[in-house]
């Protein structure tokens, strides 16, 4: 191929450093911990599994434990994430959290909650913080799959109803209904629940499950 | 670190003999080009010779050119100024589901004052039947609105022949010229077109610039109301170097659209032969009628936004249409119109090269994507079929 030329009247400018998020996030974007490589999943000898998410939604994450069973603690957390960069930091950060100091006690874990993830990853943009909410979630499926597989069923933990809206006390559970009765946009939501129409902080949230929920039973997400 | 920018289509560097021309009239000009003194007779010449430069520059009158502060704006004058402006005709609009927000949230503001907008659905490919113009025309039909070219995969819609079907029904015919000033022939007696939008930042020219190009005769409602200035459709002081700085900026793309094909149709295509090599990727958009600097292709079972900030840490910069980076939260509506279901939808990356693009630029954001596809594919827990690109 004959060598291209280019335009010398058209240079670009100064080299661009700029990030969008912290640090922290950063590091463990380009440099994720504890991930289970795709091709080695299947060999992987694990006592737990979560899986939460969908592909259409544009996050899901995967996350495998090993369990010290006399200690009752976890060993070992293994993750695969499809997302974006705060998502896929968020799930190493969160394999972090509960593997360091050997190991965390599974009621411990079961506790995690997304600000925890959130605040050691030295937060995250508002609009990026229903992908760090997938990961505790993700964990707690695991750790009841351990439960389920080890015959402890009255330790399984239902998922709990989440506060999204302090003001108005709305939880995730709520939009959830109001998603299955056929509120498919914001406006919708509002007129159900008022959630966010004073405390305007938590909207990019609550769309955020509006969409989710949608996806997750309709297939189809809101406008 | 390299630093490869492959995102002209959402801005390009400003061509230096651009910023020359720019410079030289912000130091000499300093008058109000409505003053009636040497000053202000000065700063009128550099407007006026900037209207005659893009006049001649795309085959029409000077005085058929407003000088606006960008795509947005003209675009926004076209439609409501149309709309507005002919009332007592009708109140029906068309455009497609593929156009820039400046054209679909303009029409929805329309929608809330009382017109009637038909938003036409396109091919696979992106493209606007011009048959299903015909189809939705009524006689209250006062505007058609269809871009050039797209922003997001690059298809070339077939203006003349809605220009032809809009005129045959005596409706005005708008298009946003806006990806197209460095790339596509824009003579806007060819194109069919009453009204036509470009603006500078997206051909080497500065940011905040742009024009209309309203065809004599047809009246529109100004959106901004004072002094009188642009025929009374723009009040407000000119931004004179701006204006100059399009002009140039202007001219020198058009004058070298073509040579400018020839060299970047070897780049696009090597790039794009070189990222379908990538498993389970699609290039989206048409195959040929497609501006030749956009490469726009979905990877399954990786998200957007990961791949761009990859590419952004080895000096590459690229776009992406997912969800994750834009404010919305939803992905792409364009991506939605050709039928890409979203979970592909959420893996698009645009690559759009630009006159500083180099042949070994290519070749180290092939060999990079690659790497990064494949390392984001490891820790993914997706293994999405093919199925999902149909």
């Amino acid at each position: 191929m004959r060598k291209i030329k280019t335009h010398a009247d058209i240079k670009a400018k100064v080299d661009s450093q700029k990030w969008f998020y912290s640090n922290t996030v950063k590091d463990h974007f380009f440099k994720p911990r504890n991930f289970l490589d795709g091709t080695k999943a299947e060999k992987y000898k694990y006592d737990g599994l979560g899986l939460v998410g969908s592909p259409a939604c544009g996050d899901m994450m995967k996350v495998w434990i090993k369990v010290d069973k006399k200690k009752d603690k976890i060993k070992e957390m293994k993750w695969a994430t499809f997302g974006c960069a705060s998502a896929i930091a968020s799930t190493s950060m969160l394999s972090l959290i509960v593997s360091e100091n050997g190991g965390m006690k599974i009621d411990k874990a079961l506790k995690i909650k997304p600000q925890d993830i959130t605040e050691r990853l030295k937060g995250l943009p508002t609009r990026k913080f229903h992908c760090s909410v997938l990961g505790d979630k993700a964990l707690r499926g695991a750790i009841n799959d351990y439960f389920r597989k080890t015959n402890q069923n009255t330790r399984i933990v239902l998922e709990g109803a989440r506060v999204i809206d302090k003001e108005t006390n709305v939880t995730d559970k709520d939009i959830e209904e109001a998603v299955l009765e056929g509120a498919y946009t914001l406006q919708e939501i509002q007129e159900k629940l008022k959630v966010g129409v004073s405390n305007k902080s938590c909207v990019p949230e609550v769309e955020q499950l509006i969409k989710f929920y949608n996806e997750k039973y309709f297939g189809n997400p809101s406008q | 670190m390299k630093n490869i920018y492959l995102d002209n289509a959402a801005a390009t560097p400003l061509n230096q003999m651009v910023i020359k021309e720019i410079t030289e009239c912000l130091t000499k000009i300093d008058g109000n080009p409505s003053s009636f003194h040497s000053k202000g007779l000065e700063a009128k010449e550099a407007i006026d010779d900037a209207r005659k430069k893009v006049a001649n520059t795309i085959n029409c009158k000077p005085n058929e050119i407003i000088f606006t502060s960008g795509g947005t704006e003209s675009i926004n004058l076209a439609l409501k100024g149309i709309a507005f402006a002919n009332k007592s005709k009708g109140n029906h609009i068309i455009t497609s589901k593929i156009e820039h927000h400046a054209v679909l949230n303009t029409c929805k503001f329309l929608e809330k004052n009382g017109f009637n907008v038909t938003y036409l659905d396109v091919d696979k490919y992106g493209q606007v039947n011009p048959q299903d113009i015909e189809k939705v025309i009524t006689d209250k039909t006062i505007v058609i609105s269809i871009m050039y070219a797209n922003n997001e995969i690059g298809t070339i819609e077939p203006i003349e022949r809605i220009g032809n079907i809009a005129h045959s029904k005596n409706v005005y015919f708008h298009s946003d010229g806006c990806q197209a000033g460095g790339l596509l022939p824009i003579n806007v007696q060819n194109l069919n077109v009453d009204l036509f939008s470009l603006n500078g930042s997206k051909m080497y020219g500065p940011k905040g610039t742009g024009i209309l190009y309203v065809k004599n005769g047809i009246k529109l409602e100004p959106l901004i109301h004072g002094g009188g200035q642009e025929n009374g459709l723009r009040s407000g002081t000119e931004n004179v170097g701006g204006i100059v700085g399009f002009s140039k900026a202007l001219e020198l793309a058009q004058n070298k659209w073509l040579e400018e094909n020839k060299r970047l149709s070897k780049l696009s295509h090597k790039l794009i032969e070189g990222l379908l090599k990538i498993p389970k990727s699609r290039l989206n958009g048409h195959p040929t009628e497609r501006l030749i600097n956009n490469v726009n292709i979905s990877f399954l079972d990786v998200e957007g936004e990961s791949i761009v900030l990859r590419l952004n840490e080895i000096g590459i910069y690229a776009s992406t249409s997912s969800a994750c980076t834009s404010k919305s939260l939803e992905t792409s509506h364009v991506l939605k119109a050709i039928g890409l279901p979203y979970e592909a939808s959420h893996g698009s990356i645009r690559f759009t090269l630009g006159d500083a693009t180099t042949e070994k630029d290519i070749d180290f954001v092939i060999k990079s994507m690659h790497y990064i596809v494949e390392f984001l594919r490891k820790i993914s827990p997706l293994n999405l079929s093919m199925e999902h690109f149909k």
